[in-house]
This record gives structure tokens, sequence and C-alpha cells, in this order.
């Protein structure tokens, strides 16, 4: 049987996968920046580690950011 | 585990275990998205612990220590030493006439040991078929991401004294 609610789930459904796929390629981003981060350093360039940690902790704000989005959706989904 | 608590007047089990089949698919999504962001918390952890690393970690003092006889290596010949500690085998290669080179026997892809290929004139990793110049220690072919740590060397009369290791950014070989 049909959910007379489907329409705004489905929509919601999207948006939390959105977030999602957005989420995954900011960790995908955030391993290949750890991975050279830690190859400069082992080849002793060490001018690359603060700018590295900077841009990985924004990664990681925006990362929870997404997430709080995703609670929210999922928050108002519950309230229909 | 208040921030990652939802803000949600439903008590915690019906939060996390959806009655409706429905449902399962947000808690799901929002369960793997969590996991998601704990990875990411991870990777932050792995630079901060670099930057900390890089801060903190001071150039080491390379003590003199005589590795060889010059006279008792006949050119093309190797000889295997440990510098600078017990634990650190380099290996000596008599490349010409007058000329010694010292590096790391440490294959700097998954540590194996490098051998001297005479047939090549190169440095070679036996495990990924890795290779590295003999002139400079950069990497030739294979998975290695950073050439091989070069052992200073001083000849003083018939000794050959190592006086320290350089890694690539104080190599030059940037």
């Amino acid at each position: 049987m049909a959910d007379a609610r489907e329409p705004g789930r489905s929509k919601g459904l999207t948006a939390i996968d959105g977030a999602m796929a957005l989420i995954v390629v900011l960790l995908l981003l955030q391993i290949w920046l750890l991975t050279t981060t830690l190859e400069n350093f082992l080849a002793g360039y060490k001018e690359t580690t603060l700018p590295a940690a900077i841009v990985s902790g924004l990664i990681f704000a925006a990362c929870i950011g997404l997430y709080f989005f995703i609670n929210g959706a999922d928050v108002e989904r519950r309230k229909h | 585990m208040s921030l990652f608590r939802r803000p949600s007047a439903e008590p915690l089990w019906r939060d996390e275990f959806s009655v409706f089949s429905d449902d399962e698919r947000y808690v799901s999504r929002r369960q793997f998205a969590k996991f998601l962001v704990l990875a990411s918390l991870g990777m932050f952890v792995g630079n901060l612990w670099i930057l900390v690393r890089s801060w903190f970690t001071r150039r080491p003092l390379y003590p003199a220590a005589t590795i060889a006889q010059a006279d008792q290596i006949p050119i093309g010949g190797v000889k295997l030493f440990l510098y600078p500690t017990p634990k650190d085998q380099c290996i000596l290669v008599h490349t010409s006439a007058d000329e010694y080179v010292a590096y790391s026997q440490k294959c700097t892809h998954l540590s194996c040991a490098v051998y001297y290929s005479a047939q090549y004139g190169r440095l070679e990793c036996p495990c990924h078929n890795g290779a590295f110049s003999l002139r400079d220690g950069s990497v030739l072919q294979g998975p290695p991401p950073r050439p091989l740590p070069r052992v200073v060397l001083q000849r003083r009369g018939n000794q050959l004294v190592a006086l320290g290791m350089l890694v690539e950014a104080e190599a030059g070989r940037g």
C-alpha cells in the first residue's frame, strides 16, 4: 500500500543520501591528505604539516555539520 | 555523548531501533553517517599527530663511526654495516676508483632490505621490484615513494667514516 507521506519522506531521504555522498567525498579527500602529509613528513618536508592539519580540521568540521544536517532531516521526518 | 544524541523527545531505543521498515532506511543512514564522521575524526587526529611529531622531533645527533677500511672493498664490492644504531642496517658500495656511496638498506616502500645489483648498477628491492639510483638514492622504478636515506661518508686515510644520514629534503633531492 502506498504511503501518503511518501513524497516528503522520499525527498528527505534524497537530501540525506546527498549529504552522505558529500561526507564520503570529504573523507576520501581527508584520507589522501593524511597519506600525502605522512609521506612528506617522512621525507623530511615538515612545512606541510600545519596547513594539512588545518584543512583536515576544516573537513572534519564540515563532516560534523553534514551529520547534524542528517540528524535534523531525520527529526523533521519523524514529526510528520 | 550528548553531542551526538539526537535532539528528539523519543527514547533512545526508539531512535536507534526503528519499529517500521520505512524508518529503518533513515536509521541505517544516520548510523552510517556517524561512522563516517568518526572516521573523519580519526583522519584529523592522524594529521594532528603528524603535526605534533614535526614540532617536537628534533634532528637526531649522529655519531661519527668508522664503517670500513677502504682498501678492503674492491670496486663493485659491497659491505653491510649498522648505522647509526645497531638496528639500522646500511649498505656501502664501492662504485669507482675513489668513490664510495652508502645508503640505508631499508626500502622506503615496506622496509625490505635492498641489495646492490651489479648488472644494472643500482640498488634493488626484491619484494616489489623497486629500484634506486646508486648516484643519489632516488627512485628509478617500482612502488617506493621516497629515495633511500643517504649516509654521509668521509674518507680519513684508509678509513671510511659515517658522519650522518640525509633524508630526501635534507639532501635536496625533492
